[in-house]
């Protein structure tokens, strides 16, 4: 079956042509206009106070003297907000301003409304919290030794937030069977968005008095969904318009406490109320990558191939639920779609911490585990005496199989990418020849094009776009769609314009606004080439439908032959004759009134039957394969990174322009997350307060790459079109992120021998494990994590049917 | 209580005047006196050069810059820098080539290279590099906005010449 979009197209106009995004000349004039851009007249400010203790019961909060302060016209605390909120309906713990306690440093606990900024900082300083202290937990071992006093009064059991295992086969008898297995415990320390835009809401009551709030989010249908909640007044009397997003990388999916502050502070007061967060704000809100710790037991035959894998993970969760539940299925299920494991197991645990909450970041908790397992099996490649390409080569997913979890893969290029990125590094003549000190890496990864269920459940579409055709011959393409930089607008305006035979120029996007726009579930999981691009692609083709049964009798066909291409209308044997589009359209309105049409899309539903198996199938995976060269100074440890090359499988580039500048960014971001990117944090003195810091909430010392940092980076696409996917397209924008960290690893093991087995990895590390014994520095112990019993299922090739089933009715069939 | 005092300078080859608070930053009177929003803040305290503009030529972050500071001086930020309808080379150069994805730090790394061209024309890639270190960028990875800093010089290069 051709994909979407293809049946009625043997050559494109704009699809796979770079060009110009559409919003590139307003990014570049600066009339782009971001939430803080923002103003209306009687504007006032909002401003937070945090708290400074990790860990407090909040006894008083005393606010008189900062309601009495000239300028201030409002004064909000955790008694404004009854009503918590949180992304998932698993874990709705977290209010807007806390209310009887404080979970990390940084958690608002009040908010001022005032004239201008500066008066409000002013008042801020007129609060007084009466808090009472309470023992910090500062990672996921101290959560397990001490469950008392609990973060949260929810969760699994004291601090345990989530905890979960799942058994696909049994993987004890096929370790044991193995005829090798390796077993290693890696560290993957926790990094942060960092967006050069920080969050800003703007809050008003329009016209007809109904709330009205701009803001720099990622996913405005689910803010929507919970101001209605917490501020307990009816979903059609709110209007979310995202503003375009100044990056996101995922720290803009969770509603913020300063979003509900604002609103509520409109609703009172009647007049619009604008907050613009700090840098260190946007460090505290984090919603970033977890720190994970993780074994990882691998079996393999002596000729390299896998067996079975045994992967048991531990998540620093900080302080909130966040996107908790879903990070942690992550950080197990995506790992058996790169290669193919017959049997496999995965244990996670998530637990509470007094530190900002972790959430979703690019790749969504993947990247752990992916990491480990590229090194793992460069390991393994290395103990076997085998390029670490061919044993990858031999254990790849087949295009249309399936995971013994039951994830069905659909397109698969990663043994394309896998050939094409070794080729164009010349892999051969790098690995283990370049000499002392200078060593290639290589390291495969896949990502979602989009999660298979919606963050809440419900049988809906997951994408929604209506297309209005204009008399003038102006396409509008309406769709709830988000804008954070990675191009969905020019994603729908060129699918919208292809489809319906225009030139770019005449199409319009209307996006992220739920009082205008059909809903689309947000700008995460990179989904929305694939569900909006469908659902655009849908709308269209019922557009083209309507014109074309009007004008086939004047064009003399059928109205299944008539093509639409280049602003014109044409019979598909005949393009000399025809009209313009405009004619077209002009007809088709004169015939059938005002033309209009809706698409809308919703996933495939997942093969497996068993209870968590709706996270991880997608409608389509991408893959990518990386190599990465390094040099390493042994006198200083000191990595440097000449080159990358990436080969990354996404069906079709809509606009190589742009797919091209996703894999660079996401290269960049993960080599940055390789080399020196952390949100770690410190304990103070007990005399201080002995609370848990930032070691880093500024730009200053959270290091970042610099473009004096950045090694040029060579890309390939491997264009297979996906039949699940508009004209093929899949994702791009979190897949090509996920090697780079591993292929450093690797890279660096070939320069100089020496295994970091933990991210960052810096050149103190390098240093270290240049002098330790085993040549290695990382984890060398897994805690005692109470996992449950595994939820234990067949794999497909075992009898299995995607159900639980009982362990002894696997012992019969096998 | 009076609380402003009176600014007199030029943007973007225009007088412009402004009633503002002693304590505000050039970055706060461009976006909050002036309607200048074009000039966007990271982080409000010079490190990441997301506010970058020109003061006399020279590219300067107009967060640690006090306003006041600027009386009677030449002020360029990014709405100033098309030519009428059409799009400055720098300009051009970023929307075409990808140098600019979110947008949010493009008018400061356009401001930083104008100053790098107007006073090299020519420069090599690692003074391009150099030249912009400074300006972070999350989205791009940095490679397509020196593809685009190459391009516009070459293109300013050839308008000089013909």
């Amino acid at each position: 079956m051709p994909p979407p979009g293809c049946e009625m197209k043997k050559r494109f106009d704009i699809v796979g042509k770079p060009r110009r995004r559409v919003d590139g000349r307003a990014k570049v004039t600066g009339q782009l206009r971001y939430a803080d851009d923002l103003a209306l007249p009687r504007m006032l400010f909002a401003k937070l106070l945090r708290s400074p203790h990790p860990h407090a019961v909040v006894e008083a909060v005393e606010t008189e003297r900062a309601r009495r302060y000239p300028g201030v016209h409002l004064v909000l605390t955790g008694q404004d907000f009854p009503v918590p909120f949180g992304i998932m309906p698993v874990s709705v713990d977290e209010y807007p301003l806390a209310r009887e306690r404080v979970r990390y440093v940084g958690d608002p606990v009040a908010a001022v409304v005032a004239v201008d900024e500066q008066t409000a900082v002013e008042a801020l300083r007129l609060i007084e919290v009466r808090y009472r202290v309470l023992p910090p937990v500062s990672n996921p071992e101290e959560g397990l030794q001490r469950p008392e006093p609990r973060i949260h009064d929810y969760g699994e059991q004291g601090n345990i937030h989530r905890n979960q295992s799942y058994e696909f086969g049994d993987v004890a008898e096929a370790l044991a069977k193995s005829e090798l297995v390796f077993e290693d415990i890696f560290f993957y320390e926790g990094n942060t968005h960092l967006p050069m835009e920080q969050q800003a809401s703007l809050a008003f009551l329009d016209g007809e008095g109904k709330l009205q709030i701009s803001s720099s989010t990622q996913n405005p249908h689910y803010l929507h969904r919970q101001l209605a909640r917490v501020l307990q007044i009816a979903e059609s009397q709110i209007r979310v318009v995202a503003t375009p997003n100044g990056g996101g990388f995922g720290g803009k999916c969770d509603p913020g406490g300063h979003e509900f502050v604002v609103s509520k502070a409109a609703l009172v007061l009647g007049r619009p109320v604008k907050i613009g967060l700090t840098r260190e704000e946007v460090f505290y809100v984090h919603r970033g990558r977890h720190p994970v710790l993780f074994r990882m037991k691998t079996g393999v035959t002596k000729d390299g191939r896998l067996t079975g894998m045994h992967l048991q993970t531990l998540l620093d969760g900080g302080g909130y639920g966040s996107h908790g539940p879903a990070s942690t299925f992550y950080t197990g299920v995506l790992t058996p779609v790169t290669y193919h494991y017959p049997r496999f197991k995965f244990e996670a645990c998530r637990v509470f911490t007094n530190k900002p909450a972790c959430g979703p970041k690019r790749g969504h908790g993947t990247p752990q585990p992916r990491f480990g397992q590229e090194v793992q099996l460069d390991k393994i490649a290395r103990h076997l005496g085998m390029d670490p390409a061919e044993l990858r080569l031999a254990n790849v997913t087949k295009p249309e199989s399936l995971t013994a979890s039951w994830l069905r893969i659909g397109s698969n290029g990663l043994a394309e990418c896998i050939r094409k990125v070794t080729g164009m590094s010349d892999w051969k003549e790098k690995h283990r020849k370049l000499g002392r000190g200078r060593g290639a890496g290589l390291a495969c990864s896949t990502y979602m094009s989009g999660a298979g269920v919606a963050i809440y459940w419900n049988k809906m579409p997951h994408s929604g776009v209506q297309i209005l055709l204009d008399r003038s011959g102006a396409v509008i393409v309406y769709c709830g769609a988000t804008e954070i930089g990675q191009g969905s607008d020019d994603v729908l305006a060129g699918l919208a314009a292809e489809a319906l035979g225009v030139d770019i120029g005449a199409v319009r996007v209307v996006t992220g606004d739920t009082g205008i726009t059909p809903v689309d579930l947000g700008s995460y999981s990179s989904r929305v080439t694939i569900m909006a691009g469908n659902a655009a692609l849908q709308a269209a083709e019922r557009l083209r439908a309507q014109i074309a049964a009007v004008v086939a009798e004047t064009l003399g066909t059928l109205p299944d032959r008539v093509v639409f291409s280049q602003g014109r209308v044409f019979a598909a044997d005949n393009s000399g004759t025809g009209m313009t589009f405009v004619e077209a359209v002009h007809a088709a309105e004169a015939q059938l009134g005002t033309l209009s049409a809706v698409g809308s899309y919703a996933p495939p539903r997942a093969l497996g039957k068993y209870k968590g198996a709706g996270v991880g199938p997608s409608p389509a995976y991408s893959f990518t394969a990386c190599v990465v060269e390094a040099e390493v100074d042994e006198r200083t440890g000191w990595i440097h990174v000449p080159k990358i090359w990436i080969a990354h499988d996404i069906g079709r580039a809509l606009n190589p322009t742009l797919a091209r500048g996703q894999v660079i960014g996401g290269v960049y971001m993960g080599l940055g997350e390789a080399l020196m990117e952390e949100q770690s944090f410190r304990r103070l003195p007990e005399k201080l307060s002995g609370a848990l810091v930032h070691r880093a909430p500024s730009m200053l010392d959270y290091k970042s790459l610099t473009a004096l940092d950045m090694p040029e980076v060579e890309v390939a696409f491997i264009e297979d079109p996906d039949p699940n996917c508009p004209y093929g397209a899949k994702e791009v924008g979190q897949g090509p992120l996920l090697p780079v960290m591993p292929a450093v690893a690797n890279a660096i093991f070939d320069a100089v021998g020496v295994r970091i087995d933990e991210i960052p990895i810096t050149p103190d590390k390098v240093l270290r494990a240049l002098h330790a014994q085993d040549k290695r520095v990382g984890p060398t112990s897994f805690p005692a994590v109470p996992y449950p019993a595994p939820t234990f299922v067949l794999p497909p090739w075992e009898g299995g049917d995607g159900k639980e089933a009982k362990r002894d009715a696997a012992a019969a069939v096998v | 209580m009076r609380r402003s005092v009176q600014l007199a300078l030029t943007v973007n080859g225009e007088p412009a005047e402004a009633s503002v608070a002693p304590y505000k930053t050039l970055l706060e009177v461009l976006r909050e006196d002036l309607g200048l929003t074009g000039t966007k803040h990271g982080c409000e305290l010079g490190e990441c050069g997301a506010c970058a503009v020109l003061i006399d030529g020279e590219p300067q972050l107009s967060c640690l810059t006090l306003a006041l500071g600027c009386e009677g001086r030449r002020v360029e930020t990014i709405e100033g820098l098309a030519r009428g309808p059409s799009l400055h080379p720098l300009q051009a150069a970023f929307a075409d080539f990808g140098g600019s994805q979110c947008g949010y730090c493009t008018p400061g790394v356009i401001m930083t290279a104008k100053a790098l061209l107007d006073r090299n024309p020519s420069p090599t890639r690692d003074q391009i590099r150099e030249a912009t270190a400074g300006n972070l960028c999350r989205c791009t990875g940095y490679q397509q906005i020196t593809e685009a800093i190459e391009d516009a010089a070459a293109r300013l290069r050839n308008e000089k010449t013909l």
